[in-house]
């Protein structure tokens, strides 16, 4: 049966402030990005593929470079950890904390962490735990998800979140000021901050010669919520690696530019390892816990090169389906283009749930044009609609094809369908009780048939 | 316009006409044929010819889709250019098909994708021409909808170029030109309020600098923007690039019709 699919029904019935918030924010979001990327580099294309290459390079001897980080942090100090699941990752984190006797914490921006749910578990198990990162905070504040990767509230305007803080004793009065909101926030997380015994984070990137972490925010919470923690936990994807120190560059110019059209974000920590004796604060432990949670399967798979994935967003931002249904129609961690390719990849118990993620796009290409490290993305798609078709995944956008190939495999009967198709003027055809047809028809008025026009006219001037 | 060439170029090739010019879109598939042979290029049109296999490919049922691809390969066999008047079709055979004959690489399917030429790019670049002799009667405002599926080819510039040479004629820059019609094929048919939405974004741009006409290089995408625009309330003139080209072309013999 030919349906409409979940997310064209989520678009439809989204309310029109938060599709404006969206279309809004990820149309600006665009339009910076594509400012400051082209007013610093003559052929930004060049530097995306350099990226994309090294990703790639990375990818290939992911084994090596995990094993020469893990060699690194360990000199420096730091307590390496592998999770292969989710659950071991969660489990691996509280056994951290239960050692360091922690019950507070805080946390800053990590799509790893959202992926596996860590902070309902540890609030499950005892452990309080507060989003530092603004956009986080308000989720978590409004028991909401985040909808973006680096906007988490892009569906959120000033004055639901100014209701929020009234509603939460944030603030005693509403004021939608964004100014007055931040330094609301500010003062409200400062007190919890100093009371935190341990600091989650991500990374963006790990340098395997060095083992030094790399992390990017425009809040500088996450520096801010290590600072008088003695326990300092990152959660890291598997791909996060990177060969060398001296590729950051490449990274560091193109994740600021395109996630959010800065040269630069506001703060780029790198962390060499737990506080050094002449250091005179910061975490005196430090975990780092890298995390599989399915990405080798994506590796040995043909759309490993979504692992290259650096999480800016820009997807995001121009995919005219993403802008019209918001992140929160894709049903898990990752929305848009990125979304559709990873989210049924990763959860892979999931994927005939999915499996209709990949089917939410036109294959405009818009995604691949802007990723900083050029993802094929409207290739991948297409592979992960040809493994749903395979594996017999029932989905609502199935348009059923063999009779379409029975017919372009006989030319005979094509050029009679073409003929026939004529009759189609006469009929009425937008009351046929078929329901996708109805749905087009209902926006769009269909041409006059004209079939087998062309190929009479080709015949007679042929034969003069 | 059965005019002789004005430069006999010793050039065959093939006519891919697509399935959506063979159903409702003749005159883009003639417009084609005439200004090819205007330009000294004579074109056959392999009659067992049907469709490149699209539809199939981007609904992931590619066991149906390679059938028709290994079809289309078999009717364009042979070592002169395919010329199709659309970069969606153009765009399966140069890369669709890659992906759907990677695990079976096939040698024909392989020649298809390495003489397949969308049409205004084969003018532009192959036949190198770089200046359009033709007129519009009237100052005339077009809109050029560079479809997606010639992201990253050179059809955009072709048909930029080509038609800005056009005495009388302006193509003139509209908001967010990147973004997609929302057309997609069975896109369009299994998100039909997403699609509905992108097109009438990209109608609201593209009418906004009030252009005589909007000009593209997929039927496909035309169609869907003029069928939304039909039914609301806005209809506006649109073309196929190739049939300005031939019908603002100002023949050397036009004395004599
Ligand atoms: S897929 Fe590319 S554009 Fe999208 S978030 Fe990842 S790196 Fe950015």
């Amino acid at each position: 049966m030919i349906g409409t699919q979940p997310i064209d029904l989520y678009a439809r019935k989204i309310s029109d402030e938060k599709q404006g918030s969206v279309l809004d924010g990820s149309s600006k979001g665009t339009e910076k990005r594509y400012e400051v990327l082209h007013k610093d580099y003559a052929d930004p294309d060049s530097l995306r593929k350099l990226a994309g290459a090294i990703k790639d390079h990375t990818l290939h001897h992911l084994g090596d470079y995990l094993a020469k980080a893990e060699a690194a942090l360990t000199k420096r100090g730091a307590k390496v950890h592998f999770a292969a699941t989710a659950e071991d990752a969660r489990q691996e984190i509280l056994s951290i904390l239960r050692g360091h006797g922690v019950t507070q914490l805080t946390k800053s921006k990590s799509m790893a962490a959202e992926e596996i749910h860590l902070n309902p578990f540890l609030i499950e198990n005892g452990i309080e735990c507060l989003e530092s990162d603004l956009g986080e905070f308000i989720v978590q504040l409004d028991n909401d998800e985040p909808s973006h990767i680096v906007k988490p509230i892009i569906h959120k305007n000033r004055r639901e979140i100014a209701r929020t803080f009234q509603r939460e004793g944030i603030a005693a009065d509403y004021n939608d000021d964004p100014e007055t909101i931040t330094r609301r926030a500010r003062v409200h997380l400062r007190e919890k901050y100093m009371l935190a015994q341990a600091g989650i984070t991500g990374a963006n990137f790990v340098c395997a010669d060095t083992g030094r972490l790399t992390l990017v925010t425009n809040e500088g919470n996450s520096r801010f919520g290590m600072a008088p923690a003695p326990v300092h936990i990152a959660l890291v994807g598997i791909e996060k690696v990177i060969p060398r120190e001296q590729d950051l560059s490449v990274f560091l110019n193109l994740l600021g530019r395109s996630a959010t059209g800065q040269q630069l974000t506001v703060y780029t920590e790198f962390i060499n390892g737990p506080k050094s004796a002449n250091q005179p604060d910061g975490p005196e432990h430090m975990h780092v816990v890298f995390m599989d949670n399915g990405r080798t399967d994506v590796l040995a798979s043909n759309c490993r090169e979504i692992l290259r994935c650096i999480r800016c967003g820009a997807c995001q931002n121009v995919c005219p389906v993403y802008r019209q249904a918001s992140g929160h129609a894709y049903r898990s961690t990752y929305g848009g283009p990125v979304g559709a390719v990873l989210s049924p990849l990763l959860f892979g118990d999931r994927f005939p749930e999915l499996a209709d993620l990949p089917k939410a796009s036109s294959l405009c290409g818009a995604c691949n044009e802007v990723c900083p490290v050029d993802i094929p993305i409207p290739d991948l798609l297409l592979r992960l609609r040809d493994k749903a078709k395979r594996e017999g995944v029932h989905s609502p956008a199935a348009v059923p094809m063999t009779p379409f190939s029975a017919l372009a495999t006989s030319p005979s009967l094509w050029r009679t369908a073409m003929t026939m198709s004529k009759a189609m003027n006469h009929l009425p055809i937008h009351v046929a009780p078929i329901k996708p047809l109805q749905d087009w028809l209902g926006q769009r008025t269909l041409p006059e048939s004209r079939g087998g026009d062309f190929r009479k006219w080709m015949k007679t001037r042929q034969s003069k | 316009m059965s005019t002789p060439s004005v430069r006999p170029l010793n050039q065959r090739v093939l006519l891919m006409g697509t399935c959506l010019c063979d159903a409702f879109f003749d005159d883009v598939a003639k417009a084609t044929v005439e200004v090819l042979e205007h330009l000294g290029v004579s074109v056959d049109f392999p009659e067992n010819q049907t469709c490149c296999s699209q539809p199939a490919f981007n609904s992931g049922d590619w066991e149906s889709s390679r059938k028709v691809a290994r079809h289309c390969a078999e009717v364009f066999a042979g070592e002169v250019p395919v010329i199709v008047p659309s970069g969606s079709c153009a765009a399966m055979n140069r890369h669709g098909n890659k992906l759907q004959f990677e695990e079976e690489p096939n040698a024909s399917i392989d020649s298809l994708a390495k003489r397949t030429r969308e049409v205004i790019d084969f003018i532009f670049n192959d036949l190198n021409i770089r200046t359009w002799p033709g007129k519009f009667a009237q100052p005339t405002r077009i809109a050029f909808h560079r479809s997606c599926h010639s992201r990253g080819t050179k059809t955009g510039e072709a048909v930029r170029t080509l038609l800005s040479s056009i005495e009388n004629a302006e193509v003139v820059p509209f908001g967010q030109s990147e973004q997609c019609c929302g057309f997609g094929g069975t896109f369009s048919v299994t998100f039909p309020h997403i699609s509905g939405q992108m097109g009438t974004l990209k109608l609201d741009h593209m009418l906004e600098i009030r252009p005589d006409m909007l000009v593209g290089t997929d039927m496909s995408c035309l169609m869907h923007l003029n069928g939304l625009a039909q039914n609301q309330g806005r209809a506006i003139p649109q073309f196929h690039a190739i049939q300005i080209l031939r019908d603002t072309l100002v023949k050397p013999n036009q004395s004599n019709p």
